[in-house]
């Protein structure tokens, strides 16, 4: 009993005292003109420029390292996908479906259906890196609503964006290679 | 015919309260986003105008929940208790001088009662049971611990603010809220014969109202939502709104009691005729809450949150003391001028 008191009374010796600060001016320590000085501070932000970006009506322009929905390049009115299903064999949440098939042009190969579900892409752009073709990549698109969950599934139609309008990604993953 | 001009007052200055309460709201959350360098709510209506109304049927709409084992009754009482004090204190605050309108010579002032401060100080401790209720009634901690701490806050404040006003009323020698007001006329305000009365009653209705630094009863980092924890829909409402009307009422008082009330300065150099006078004194009351409105949000968002013990030594150790001394003070120079 007496050593726990002994313990207590040397706790209490250790503890740091409150710090009593001396050397305020005794203006200072009103505390009013502090409280003044900080006002000043919170109005003066009231004047500065926003932060906030008017989003439906201010459009953001993602940089080209953006990794929005995937697309398909199209080229000269053909995607330039060969159905390798590698893109598909490398989706970590199985969102790619691709069935290929023969074609008359010189690269012999093409998807017939070429379906990316969105409900279950996790952008990862893992599609665009194993792509051999440079046939899929990540576009700026980060707009993605859908009222049906059979909306959810993009076919070629909406997969497929001509390549002039992806130039911006291509170089950047040219550079970054 | 009394009778009657007597409901129409109340009737107007009640809709003009609930509508102002309900802009400043508004007033705080655009405010609070400048400040932040945010825009806030700007999208009902023009720049967020019907905001308020959006967020008054938002809350309606919404389920009334009572947690099991509450007591029902008391939960329900406690929101009305706390927005009646609130919408009552302002039924003897005059907002202007005498108007006179179709032959009718009108006092604008709802109730004026004789014992004017006594009652405006007898209702807001009442405000005390709404949080306390609320807080006991709820059957959880937080409530619990909000309660308890806004009924010491509000007991310990309340003696300051009592003290701080009687500087004043030694020198009006009358507890009547017009006769404060006319002594103020020109220049006379309160605010320069009694600074340090001036302070400590601002620091007190600060306390009073639960407002930052001192909404210790609310505290959201430490209790989740306070005393209101458990309320949700319109009861939570009730109590939102009684903040608000909590604080235009603190603003509407300090203006009354040391602002000037209604007085305009340099109001009769100007030439009008007597009731353009009146209206121009009104309008220059509601310009003065409004100020006084935004000095309560400008520090709220300026100085952190008071620790416990800090609140009740700054109460007890500091204020009652200058308080008293302003008293003391004041005495002294009536009795030598
Ligand atoms: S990896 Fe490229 S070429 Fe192969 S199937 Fe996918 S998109 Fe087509
Ligand atoms: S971005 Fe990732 S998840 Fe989406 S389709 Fe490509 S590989 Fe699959």
């Amino acid at each position: 009993m007496t050593n726990d008191k002994s313990q207590m009374t040397n706790y209490m010796e250790n503890q740091k005292p409150i710090v009593h600060r001396k050397d305020l001016h005794w203006w200072e320590m009103f505390y009013i003109p502090q409280i003044i000085g900080g006002m000043k501070i919170t109005l003066t932000q009231v004047f500065r420029p926003k932060f906030t970006r008017q989003y439906p009506e201010e459009k953001w322009n993602p940089p080209p390292s953006f990794r929005g929905r995937p697309v398909l390049v199209e080229q000269n009115g053909v995607e330039r996908c060969v159905a390798c299903g590698l893109c598909s064999r490398v989706c970590p949440s199985l969102a790619i479906d691709v069935q290929a098939s023969e074609t008359e042009l010189s690269k012999e190969r093409y998807p017939v259906k070429f379906e990316i579900n969105m409900l279950r892409c996790i952008f990862c752009g893992f599609c665009e890196e194993v792509c051999p073709e440079e046939a899929i990549v990540m576009s700026k698109e980060f707009e993605l609503t859908f009222t049906h969950q059979a909306d959810g599934i993009f076919g070629k139609d909406k997969l497929l964006i001509p390549v002039e309008k992806l130039k911006d990604r291509l170089e950047f993953l040219r550079k970054m290679r | 015919m009394e009778l009657l001009i007597t409901v129409i007052k109340i009737v107007a200055v009640m809709g003009v309260m609930l509508g102002c309460v309900a802009y400043v709201v508004l007033l705080e959350r655009r405010l609070s986003a400048a400040i932040q360098n945010r825009i806030g709510p700007n999208r009902v209506g023009w720049q967020g105008l019907l905001q308020p109304i959006a967020d008054v049927v938002k809350l309606i709409m919404k389920e009334d929940i009572v947690p099991t084992k509450a007591n029902r009754f008391l939960h329900d009482l406690a929101p009305l208790i706390s927005i009646g004090v609130a919408m009552t204190t302002f039924a003897i605050i005059p907002f202007g001088n005498r108007i006179s309108l179709f032959g009718y010579d009108i006092k604008l002032q709802i109730a004026d009662v004789n014992i004017g401060i006594l009652y405006i100080l007898a209702l807001t401790s009442l405000g005390v049971y709404g949080l306390t209720l609320s807080g006991w009634s709820s059957n959880s901690k937080y409530p619990l611990l909000g309660c308890i701490r806004s009924s010491a806050q509000m007991i310990s404040y309340e003696l300051s603010m009592g003290v701080s006003i009687i500087g004043i009323i030694m020198m009006t020698e009358s507890l009547k809220l017009d006769k404060i007001v006319e002594m103020q006329a020109g220049w006379h305000w309160n605010i320069i014969l009694q600074p340090i009365g001036f302070i400590t009653f601002l620091v007190a209705s600060f306390a009073e109202t639960n407002r930052l630094p001192f909404d210790l009863p609310e505290a959201e980092p430490e209790l989740v939502a306070g005393f209101h924890t458990e309320y949700s829909g319109m009861k939570f409402g009730l109590f939102y709104l009684a903040e608000y009307s909590n604080m235009f009422v603190a603003s509407a008082l300090i203006t009354t009691l040391y602002l000037g009330g209604w007085q305009v300065p340099f109001v009769h150099s100007l030439g009008l005729s007597d009731f353009w006078i009146s209206i121009v004194q009104v309008f220059g009351f509601f310009v003065k809450i409004v100020l006084m409105v935004a000095f309560f949000i400008i520090i709220r968002w300026t100085i952190p949150r008071f620790r416990y013990d800090q609140l009740m030594n700054l109460g007890w150790k500091f204020m009652l003391p200058i308080a008293i001394l302003n008293v003391l003070i004041t005495g002294l120079v009536i009795l030598l001028i």
